[in-house]
């Protein structure tokens, strides 16, 4: 704001003439701005064409330079991160999509896993009960034929135990009678007194 | 020389750097001259190094290029839809072009283009000749509709059309006086209340302590010029996207 004292020079008064009673001199170099210098300094029409005219340099040569070089760049790079970010989440979008279809599937192939589980428990139970089931039916069907035969070999011993038991009678009887009659009793005549005693 | 040293005016001096003069009129390379050319390289270095990484994610420095481009085009697509965004370089320049200028005019010593009704002219003008040259353009005299609204009375129309004619033509004024108003009253007040400061240290302990106050009111001053300057560019470029939008849709 302060001025070095090596610029201090009035520059009005070189043009316009003087019309604010000037020193006339436009180098005072003294470092002290002229207080006589009566016209406030923004409002000094003498410095006007300069000021405009370097106002249309400068200002032009930046419209310029911003237009043609700063401006495409920065729109450049703003757009370049638009489209990224639309890219980048069409990108996620897709992949969410993806693994909604995933997680479908994956959900649908566990519902359909459940399912043939479940059959294949049911069929394997089933075929295990019709398998216990056959099992148990030879077992009985063993044991029917082995109590069977069991039974016939018992009926069978006992008609031979029967059997035997009368002609041990008869061989007892025959004795007893040797024995007590002295004599010989006819085996058939034996074998019907024990017939008849057993009955 | 004490006096001269705390003149609030002594800021504002034009001085000639190197003198030209062309067909009778001072075409000097002034200080005000070199301001807005370190004006224009300063905001053009900034806007062109920052961004010269093009990164996808921004550092710091390209986030504020980025941020006033966008600022700027969202002011400019709010006020005139995006049939004016054929003016961004316009407005967008504008707006850097004030706002580094005032930037700069914060520093000491420094000087401060816009605090001169010149500049602040020059840039007006310019924002309503090209709404006034390309509302002809565009609309040849229905361009003329812009001063004359809608549902207006017969009976009242005349006065109606002058009133508009008049606020027409007082754009330029009021946009340049704005800026260079708030300029030039925010830099004499600081310069005063700096001044109290140097004058009252030279008092001795007690004007040395009593400084303390209008030092405090300078730093204030300063943040709030600080805001100013921001806003005056601010404004400055809404006013020219609004009055751009009068030029693109003149039949309000």
């Amino acid at each position: 704001m302060f001025v070095t004292s090596a610029f201090a020079q009035e520059s009005a008064p070189a043009v316009e003439g003087g019309h604010t009673g000037t020193e006339g001199d436009t180098h005072s170099g003294t470092g002290v701005p002229a207080e006589a210098h009566g016209v406030f300094p923004p409002f000094d029409p003498a410095t006007f064409p300069s000021q405009l005219l370097w106002l249309a340099i400068t200002f032009g040569l930046f419209y310029l330079f911003l237009k043609k070089v700063v401006m495409p760049r920065v729109g450049g790079i703003i757009d370049v991160r638009n489209d990224r970010i639309t890219q980048d989440l069409d990108h996620a979008a897709r992949l969410k999509g993806e693994a909604d279809a995933a997680v479908a599937a994956y959900e649908q192939e566990l519902a359909e896993a459940k399912t043939k589980a479940n059959a294949i428990g049911q069929q394997a139970n089933d075929a295990a009960k019709a398998e216990a089931e056959a099992a148990r039916k030879k077992v009985e069907a063993a044991l029917d034929q082995k109590l069977g035969e069991a039974e016939a070999r018992i009926s069978a011993i006992k008609a031979n135990a029967m059997k035997e038991v009368g002609t041990i009678a008869e061989d007892t009887a025959s004795a007893i009678v040797e024995a007590l009659v002295g004599g010989k009793a006819s085996k058939a005549e034996i074998a019907a007194a024990v017939k008849s005693v057993a009955r | 020389m004490a006096a001269d040293k705390v003149d609030p005016i002594h800021q504002f001096h034009i001085n000639k750097l190197i003198p030209i003069e062309i067909g009778g009129y001072d075409l000097s390379f002034t200080n005000s001259a070199l301001f807005m050319v370190a004006t224009v390289a300063v905001a053009s270095a900034f806007l062109y190094l920052s961004t010269s990484s093009r990164s996808l994610v921004p550092s710091r420095l390209q986030s504020v290029s980025e941020m006033a481009y966008e600022f700027v085009g969202n002011m400019l697509r709010d006020a005139a839809g995006t049939q004016g965004m054929k003016f961004f370089p316009l407005v967008f320049s504008l707006f850097m072009f004030v706002l580094v200028a005032n930037l700069l005019g914060l520093f000491p010593y420094f000087f401060t283009v816009t605090s001169h009704i010149i500049v602040t002219f020059g840039l007006a003008a310019l924002v309503i000749g090209t709404v006034v040259v390309y509302g002809f353009m565009k609309h040849g005299l229905g361009f003329l509709k812009l001063f004359v609204p809608h549902g207006v009375p017969v009976y009242l129309l005349p006065l109606v059309v002058l009133i508009e004619v008049i606020s027409f033509v007082s754009r330029p004024v009021s946009l340049s006086v704005r800026l260079f108003a708030n300029m030039l009253a925010g830099h004499i007040t600081l310069k005063v209340f700096s001044g109290f400061v140097v004058s009252l240290s030279a008092l001795g302990t007690l004007g040395i302590a009593g400084s303390v106050l209008p030092l405090a009111m300078a730093v204030a001053l300063t943040a709030l010029e600080l805001l100013v300057a921001f806003l005056q560019a601010y404004v400055f470029a809404v006013l020219t996207c609004m009055y751009l939008n009068d030029a693109l849709h003149p039949g309000h």
